[in-house]
């Protein structure tokens, strides 16, 4: 069983929902992130989304923008973020990594030399942002084949008829974008969610995570009512922003841990009880 | 794949269904503009095929833009250069100054059908943003158009003029502040406002079926060529040269003899300070495929993927990517691409104001460099049809002041 899978057969055990946050590598410098994805097992994450940076992230606001923009400063290359992963593995077993990125880094590595080495790192999950299945016939069977779930997204103007080839391929879980839009922007509708999610399942037996527009413990909880996962991003990367700037790295790496920290306990909680 | 693999299929029937042209091509974007491209799509494949469509099309065209532009024979530069015949497709004649009009009244009829209220672009020189404000007003839409932060200070021009015509302009200060991140803002503003908004590509670059779609408008300007030729020169043209940025002009001036193997194609790119210095945007030269703004295609880009700055002194050529089409054409040997550096394309630049009386835009200077050195090794039996995509008046400053004069 996938460690996905597994992850969240025992949520369902505990009837509980999984809150999954996502941060850049290498944001804002490539010391932080191993401590960070640490602290947020700690802080009641249950599954790790790790932004692979990129210089063109056409689906992403300002905020995760800023974070690439961050991290490229450090050179943080996807073999790079292989390594972190690598290292995280050395202490954590059990907590599933799903890297999120854009296609060309990729094809530069070639999909099996990175499926490869993906796998030996410990990955679980590739959620790439800009290959739809129709483009992925080659892809997806690569990463299967190194035990890796493909993680696909479904938006609002998915029509129902797609949605039935999308999660054909789909493993691990599916990823509803709540919103039209670029991440970090809108707030969403949980009513709107709600009613689409509905429509998902009908499709589906694959967990639904829902991410977009999920900004503080309230909305957090509230999706949770209705998703089985929450993703939550650009709220988390606004308190890198926000004490990236220091001369100081160790200092404000650790305000930044702190704080990430603090929003997930008070997520968790809102979501358990 | 070779052309002798081909045998059975003309060139001419790309791209496939999905918008694929060999392994380039196609439709990389996040899932929520896959239902949007799949309506523009049909509208497309739909409107191509329909009569009224195409004669409002026509008439617009001869009507607004001007067209047919004229092919003219540069008796004196040919005589100059002592080689093949040159003739000049002048599309520097149409209104708004630039072959990018021809698309955006065609993407425009589209808009209108589709019932879209809201027109974005993106630009790079301003011309496309131009001819894009232009169309707008014309039909009283709003219009926004995004613009490098970089590309708004080398073309305050275009700028004002945009601004004269009703748009909004938005500097772009993300990533290189040029257009490649033009095209990305655009594409975020498109995922956001689908619902009634249009986004009008000016080049036959972004996902399916963009780059088929501006071809086929932009084809107009072959078609005319061909029939052009035949009338000054009773054939077709021995070769055809035209400047590549994301490579519209050319593919709408190849296209219509894609499937003539007898004339020769030369895409010029721009090579910047030297394609050995790294400082150009000649990705089908010196750059590697990849996967940008939702097609695979060649780039300028690192060894991990991330794509890298380019340079040109035209603002419309600085681009590190470049239609599949031109990819795929390159790949099977059908279209060769060569590379003028800056200062090549600005004695281009002046042999063409000065020899002839018409100043061509820097983007096309390339075209005109790369033809003083194409002519010469042809015999003078033979002719050349060079694409002049536009007229330099937006340049006249940065000409000016490379020149060290000051106004
Ligand atoms: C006059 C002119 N020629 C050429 C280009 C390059 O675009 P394309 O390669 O799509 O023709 C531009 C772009 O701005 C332009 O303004």
């Amino acid at each position: 069983m996938s460690r996905i899978q597994a992850c969240f057969e025992q949520l369902k055990t505990n009837k509980k929902k999984a809150l999954i946050p996502y941060v850049a590598a290498g944001d804002p410098n490539p010391d932080i992130t191993l401590d960070l994805m640490h602290a947020m097992v700690d802080a009641g994450a249950d599954i790790i989304e790790l932004g692979v940076p990129f210089s063109d992230p056409m689906a992403d606001g300002p905020v995760i923008q800023k974070a690439s923009e961050r991290a490229l400063v450090y050179g943080t290359s996807l073999t790079d973020v292989l390594a972190i992963v690598k290292q995280f593995r050395q202490t954590n077993s059990t907590t599933p990594v799903v890297l999120m990125g854009y296609l060309n880094p990729i094809e530069i590595m070639g999909y099996k030399v990175f499926a490869q080495a993906a796998q030996q790192s410990g990955v679980d999950g590739v959620l790439t942002v800009d290959i739809p299945p129709e483009e992925a016939s080659d892809y997806i069977p690569i990463l299967t084949s190194h035990e890796l779930d493909p993680i696909f997204l479904l938006s609002p103007t998915t029509t129902k008829e797609r949605m039935k080839i999308i999660c054909q391929y789909a493993s691990g879980f599916i990823y509803y974008v709540s919103v039209k839009g670029v991440t970090g922007t809108s707030a969403l509708n949980t009513e709107e969610v709600a009613q689409r999610l509905k429509i998902i399942q009908e499709v589906t037996d694959l967990p639904i995570g829902v991410g977009f527009g999920i900004k503080n413990a309230e909305t957090a909880a509230a999706v949770g009512r209705v998703a089985d996962a929450v993703v939550v991003g650009s709220a988390l990367v606004n308190l890198v922003e926000k004490n990236a700037h220091t001369s100081n790295n160790e200092a404000s790496n650790q305000k930044i841990i702190k704080e990430i920290s603090q929003v997930l306990v008070s997520m968790r909680s809102a979501m358990d009880a | 794949m070779t052309i002798e693999q081909q045998a059975d299929k003309k060139l001419s029937d790309m791209p496939d269904e999905q918008g694929h042209f060999g392994q380039y091509g196609g439709m990389f974007v996040p899932e929520t503009l896959m239902e949007p491209l799949r309506e523009l799509k049909e509208a497309y494949i739909h409107y191509f095929q329909d009569k009224e469509f195409l004669a409002e099309l026509d008439n617009d065209l001869a009507n607004y833009v001007g067209r047919p532009s004229p092919l003219y024979f540069a008796e004196r530069w040919s005589r100059e250069l002592g080689g093949a015949k040159i003739y000049l497709k002048r599309e520097d004649l149409n209104h708004t100054g630039a072959h990018k009009v021809n698309n955006t009244v065609g993407q425009m009829l589209l808009a209108k059908r589709m019932g879209k209220t809201r027109i974005i672009a993106e630009t790079g020189a301003g011309q496309h943003g131009v001819a894009t404000a232009t169309v707008a007003a014309r039909l009283g839409l709003e219009c926004v158009v995004y613009m490098g932060a970089e590309d708004i200070q080398r073309q305050a021009l275009n700028v004002y003029r945009m601004k004269l015509l009703g748009a909004r302009v938005v500097s772009v200060e993300s990533g290189s502040r040029t257009l490649k991140d033009a095209l990305n803002e655009a594409m975020r503003d498109w995922v956001t406002h689908i619902d009634n908004t249009f986004y009008i590509i000016g080049t036959v670059a972004g996902p399916h079926p963009y780059p088929a779609m501006v071809r086929d408008f932009q084809a107009i300007i072959g078609r005319e060529a061909r029939e052009q030729s035949v009338q000054h020169e009773g054939r077709l043209p021995d070769a055809l040269v035209a400047c590549i940025g994301g490579g519209s002009n050319a593919m709408g001036l190849f296209y219509p003899f894609v499937d003539d193997q007898d004339v020769s194609m030369y895409g010029v790119e721009a090579a910047g300070h030297g394609l050995e210095t790294g400082e150009h945007a000649a990705p089908l030269c010196a750059g590697k495929p990849g996967v940008l703004h939702g097609n695979r295609t060649y780039l300028m880009e690192d060894r991990h993927g991330q794509i890298i700055p380019t340079h040109s002194v035209s603002a419309g050529l600085d681009y590190p990517g470049v239609g599949p089409e031109h990819a795929w054409l390159k790949d099977i040997g059908r279209a060769n691409y060569v590379a003028i550096t800056d200062e090549e394309a600005l004695s281009g630049f002046h042999d063409l104001t000065r020899i002839e009386g018409i100043i061509p835009a820097l983007e096309s200077s390339h075209a005109m460099a790369y033809v003083t050195k194409l002519a010469p090794t042809m015999d003078k039996d033979q002719f050349i049809v060079a694409n002049l995509s536009g007229r330099g008046d937006k340049d006249i400053h940065t000409v000016a002041t490379i020149d060290g004069i000051e106004f």
